[in-house]
């Protein structure tokens, strides 16, 4: 099985507000809000880390659960937030352009 | 209820500055007799402070950030400055006259993702428009501006602001904006120069003309809705705040002050001086503008049009008063409804206006 590497997209503004991540498309303005578990991934999708050591790393030890099933959750998660443009999806790792932002409140 | 609206609300609860304008530059390349702006550069922000503002301005949670001036295009670091606030994930809306706009600037544009890019148009006709912005040929360089960026998938948002002499041009910029697949605003409000002068007044449509304006509904949709009287006064609307600027909003200027919003000049600290966040939760003069509810407004709180007033805080205060009636949106609530507003009853019986004031600095 080949790894999925994910980054995020370059063409979306996003912004976290109380423990969830909106986020605006700039090609059509639609605004999403991202849950607690799409945040975990959307954060820590550096186009470097592959999605299983994300899942391991970041969600079972969050959540508990079996790794097997939730890789298979991220995996759908993923496509799905690939299908909105808002995650790149790849088999290679690739760079992330972006700056990191540390929120302080 | 909206995610936009659902946004908004967990903002304002959070006490989170979800939009932020900033003008990067007073100066422009036209000379708009309604702007009221000085368009001098003295003590602009340089490219390092405005990219360290902006990190601060992430950080405090902003995500709408609208990059305005003066025309923003003057910098020649403008593109530099976009692309900062892009790297930060800022959803930005960027507000040009489109003149400087060609193949190179507007591909950047696309390619960096903004948003929005909003441009002032104010009429259909070069004669009219050009004679606005003091800028012969202006018209044509903006529309050909405009054209390109359609042309790469931009979202393009003609704003035109309503004045005397271009009044009766409305409903061409109207057709123009449909034929280039823009999107159109109209504003008929034309505010005081920044230092308080009120010449530009003269400029503001008259009642008549506000009357047409608001009757017609290609240009405010559904004439009847929005002209219907207001409802009963509830506890909602004594309860509530005026509106976004300095709840969940504020506006920074070339300079580096921060203000409420664009058109409230009350300094609330400067960014050279103080971080953003700190300005942001621990301003007085935030403080004071946040503290400020319907049944704490003078004359407008006993005002039949206080729930659905546009009552502007930043004109009452140019007024003399934060606190009290801005006359041009008393006039906007009596024309849209017939109704006459508290402060033009008050006004019947004491003719005389406080002087507008000028911007006042914050004290060091």
């Amino acid at each position: 099985m080949s790894e999925i590497y994910i980054s995020r997209s370059t063409a979306v503004a996003a912004r976290e507000l109380g423990g969830e991540m909106m986020i605006m498309s700039a090609t059509d303005s639609t605004l999403f809000s991202l849950n607690e578990t799409a945040m975990i991934i959307w954060n820590a999708a550096d186009g470097q880390t592959p999605l299983s050591e994300i899942v391991e790393c970041k969600i079972c030890r969050e959540f508990n659960v079996q790794p097997e099933e939730a890789y298979r959750d991220a995996q759908e998660l993923v496509q799905q937030l690939a299908a909105l443009g808002i995650l790149y999806l790849s088999e290679q790792p690739s760079r992330e352009t972006l700056l990191e932002v540390t929120q302080k409140s | 209820m909206s995610l936009m609206s659902d946004l908004n609300q967990r903002a304002f609860r959070r006490g989170v500055p979800l939009s932020v304008h900033l003008d990067v530059t007073y100066r422009c390349n036209e000379r708009c007799e309604h702007c009221y702006l000085d368009h001098h550069g003295d003590g602009e922000m340089n490219t390092a402070e405005i990219k360290t503002l902006l990190d601060q301005l992430a950080a405090a949670g902003v995500f709408f950030l609208t990059i305005s001036g003066g025309e923003p295009l003057i910098r020649p670091d403008c593109f530099e400055i976009i692309e900062h606030a892009r790297k930060l994930r800022f959803n930005v809306k960027f507000k040009t006259n489109a003149v400087l706009i060609r193949e190179k600037q507007a591909r950047r544009l696309r390619e960096l993702n903004v948003e929005q890019v909003q441009i002032s148009v104010y009429s259909h006709r070069a004669e009219v428009h050009d004679g606005i912005s003091k800028v012969p040929g202006s018209l044509k360089r903006t529309i050909a501006g405009i054209r390109l960026l359609k042309s790469l998938g931009l979202k393009v948002t003609i704003a035109n602001v309503l004045m005397k002499g271009n009044l009766q041009d409305a409903e061409g910029v109207r057709q123009l904006a449909a034929e280039v697949g823009a999107h159109y605003t109209l504003d008929p409000t034309i505010t005081p120069m920044m230092n308080g002068d009120t010449g530009l007044l003269r400029l503001r449509i008259s009642s008549g003309s506000l009357r047409t304006v608001f009757q017609n509904s290609d240009l405010v949709g559904n004439v009847e809705e929005f002209c219907a009287p207001p409802p009963p006064v509830d506890e909602d609307a004594l309860e509530g705040y005026p509106c976004s600027a300095g709840h969940t909003a504020c506006y920074v200027s070339p300079r580096g002050e921060v203000y409420p919003c664009v058109q409230f000049p009350i300094s609330c600290g400067n960014i050279r001086e103080q971080e953003f966040l700190d300005i942001w939760q621990n301003s007085p003069q935030l403080l004071e503008v946040r503290a400020i509810r319907g049944k704490h407004l003078t004359t407008c709180s006993s005002c039949n049009h206080l729930g659905t007033c546009t009552r502007c805080p930043g004109l009452a205060y140019m007024e003399g008063n934060m606190r009290g009636p801005s006359t041009a949106d008393c006039e906007k609530s009596y024309v849209r409804t017939g109704i006459v507003s508290a402060a033009m009853l008050a006004r019947a019986n004491s003719p005389s206006l406080s002087g507008l004031i000028q911007i006042r600095s914050n004290p060091l």
